[in-house]
């Protein structure tokens, strides 16, 4: 395998000359994993720089400009992140990422309404920090409801109505998968939602500079937010929460107070600044950027098909985000081409890159045969990804399957015309 | 996951990669594993009259480890007479390929898959005795 020298091409060369320099003499590998998480944007990351240094100041100090300075800031950005979403600066509550938005959203809704409304739904195909709270729930003695999905990946809006009942206190549906890069259809659920009185928390870790996204027009009372997936720093996420009609949550954490005691804890406001800043930027760039990813993804699909026969999109085609391409190689497990693809950073649903041995649920939910889950590849399409890239990357990987199926017996069997599903396998 | 050279080279350079005619009587074939599980194994001997492996073959579907794992085992027991072969144990294979834990099932699937064809080849060549005998 031949290691390529490579730099990721960032469009602001202002801020580190040096830093390119290094990048140039170290080999870089080329970085298909937005989903996973995305490089912080230098417009960013300069942005959060005097936040550290000079203007370090507690923003919950009230008593002097230091805190003042920082108290702006924090306002500032928290305006940012309300706008691309359509709410009210007032809404923002700042977490420490989406896992902890989706954990206050769900527990703290049940456990301030749950007396009288004990149930939730959610849907088999969340994150797992969506599905882990609600087997907390579970435990703790809450109904809840896990929808499956269509073989597309979308919820039944059928079935959401007729699971809803006078129980029902939060419907949970992300936006867009992870994996798999579905969206769900937010309005028509947040039209449900709203008509039989019942709050609808979104998980839009996945979705924010992705999709439109309303929270009036779309009738959404909760909505979790991740900044390292847009291009922001980690370790700060946002949970939108509704003023009008009031939703109320039992804090998670609790001390002094802060965030209107639904969150304590100092704020990092250097984090703050930049989720607030990589909100901005998607409020100018996103059209433009999505349009640009989204041609890149179709020109790459169409490269994989030319190519390679007997490889399968997972994931509706058409309701789904621009950066995310779900392929399984059929016939080629997923860690196996991985292992040959060592200069292309991507992520397998294959069982063997978990620690669990399980191929990916969210493809198994959708209904993908198991052995075609463990061929599964996701190609995650960013800011930064050029077409170059993409040309090496799809030439790779399809050197890499080529190579693998030739050495695959099942690959052997389908050429000769036998039915896989034929034989007896012994499951081990 | 950090892999062993040793596994990294025989997942890059596999050795005895391809498929005999799996209806020749001197040939033993091995199926193992299952698609659902993420790997399948096929592992196939030729035998010399005398009992001896004199060539084998393998294709896997499955992880870098299972496919090192099958590598390894057609190199081993190339020259080895049936009963040798048959008593490798998937102890050796881990240890030659520093299998981590979690890939400690592909050296037990390389060890089926060789049982497998020996047991094939037998069962083959103990019906060809039979005919000859009537």
């Amino acid at each position: 395998m031949q290691r390529v020298r490579r730099r990721v091409t960032l469009p602001d060369k202002r801020v580190s000359e040096e830093a390119f320099k290094m990048n140039e003499l170290k080999a870089k590998p080329i970085y298909l994993d937005y989903q996973a998480t995305t490089p912080t944007d230098p417009r960013v990351v300069e942005a959060m720089l005097p936040y550290f240094t000079e203007k370090f100041g507690n923003p919950h100090s009230r008593n002097h400009s230091f805190g003042w300075e920082a108290e702006d800031a924090v306002e500032v950005a928290r305006g940012q992140i309300a706008k691309i979403i359509g709410a009210s600066a007032k809404e923002i509550i700042f977490t420490s990422g989406a896992t902890e938005s989706n954990n206050l959203a769900l527990k703290g809704v049940m456990k301030f309404y749950g007396k009288k409304k004990p149930h939730l739904i959610t849907v088999v195909t969340e994150h797992k920090c969506v599905l882990d709270s609600a087997r907390h729930l579970e435990q703790e003695g809450y109904k809840v409801t896990y929808l499956g999905v269509k073989d597309n990946g979308l919820i039944d809006l059928e079935e959401l109505k007729a699971a809803i009942t006078d129980e029902t206190a939060l419907v949970s549906v992300m936006g867009v998968n992870n994996e798999i890069g579905v969206i769900q259809p937010l309005k028509e659920i947040g039209e449900i939602c709203r008509e039989r009185k019942v709050f609808f928390h979104t998980d839009c870790a996945q979705a924010v500079g992705k999709i439109d996204l309303d929270v009036d027009d779309m009738k959404i009372d909760l909505m979790s937010i991740s900044g390292h997936k847009i291009y922001g720093p980690k370790g700060i996420g946002a949970l939108y929460v509704r003023r009008r009609p009031r939703v109320r949550v039992i804090a998670q954490i609790t001390g002094g107070g802060q965030e209107r005691g639904m969150r304590s804890g100092t704020l990092p406001t250097p984090l703050i600044v930049g989720l607030g800043k990589a909100c901005d930027i998607l409020s100018n760039e996103m059209a433009e950027e999505n349009a640009r990813i989204e041609e890149l993804r179709d020109y790459t699909l169409k490269r994989f098909r030319d190519r390679l026969e007997d490889i399968y999109v997972n994931g509706d085609e058409h309701e789904r985000v621009s950066g995310n391409l779900n392929i399984s190689f059929a016939y080629v497990e997923g860690e196996s081409l991985l292992m040959d693809i060592k200069n292309i950073a991507v992520s397998s649903g294959s069982a063997c890159t978990s620690a669990s041995l399980e191929p990916s649920y969210v493809l198994r939910a959708l209904g993908v045969d198991e052995e075609l889950a463990h061929t599964s590849l996701r190609i995650g399409i960013g800011r930064y990804t050029t077409k170059e890239e993409l040309d090496e990357a799809v030439d790779a990987i399809c050197t890499a399957v080529e190579r693998l199926r030739e050495m695959s017996p099942l690959w052997e069997m389908a050429q000769e015309g036998i039915d896989i599903k034929s034989i007896e396998w012994a499951e081990h | 996951m950090a892999y062993s050279e040793k596994l990294i080279d025989h997942y890059e350079n596999p050795r005895n990669v391809g498929s005999m005619d799996k209806n020749e009587t001197s040939v033993g074939t091995g199926l193992v594993g299952a698609p659902a599980c993420g790997d399948v194994m096929k592992l196939q001997i030729k035998v010399t009259p005398e009992g001896i492996i004199e060539d084998a073959k393998f294709k896997t579907f499955g992880c870098g480890s299972a496919i090192a794992s099958s590598s390894l085992i057609t190199e081993w027991v190339k020259g080895k007479s049936l009963d040798e072969a048959g008593s490798i144990k998937n102890s050796q294979i881990a240890e030659e390929l520093a299998l981590p834990p979690v890939k400690v099932h592909c050296s037990i699937l390389a060890e089926d898959a060789i049982k497998a064809a020996i047991s094939d080849y037998k069962t083959k060549n103990g019906a060809v005795e039979v005919d000859a005998a009537e």
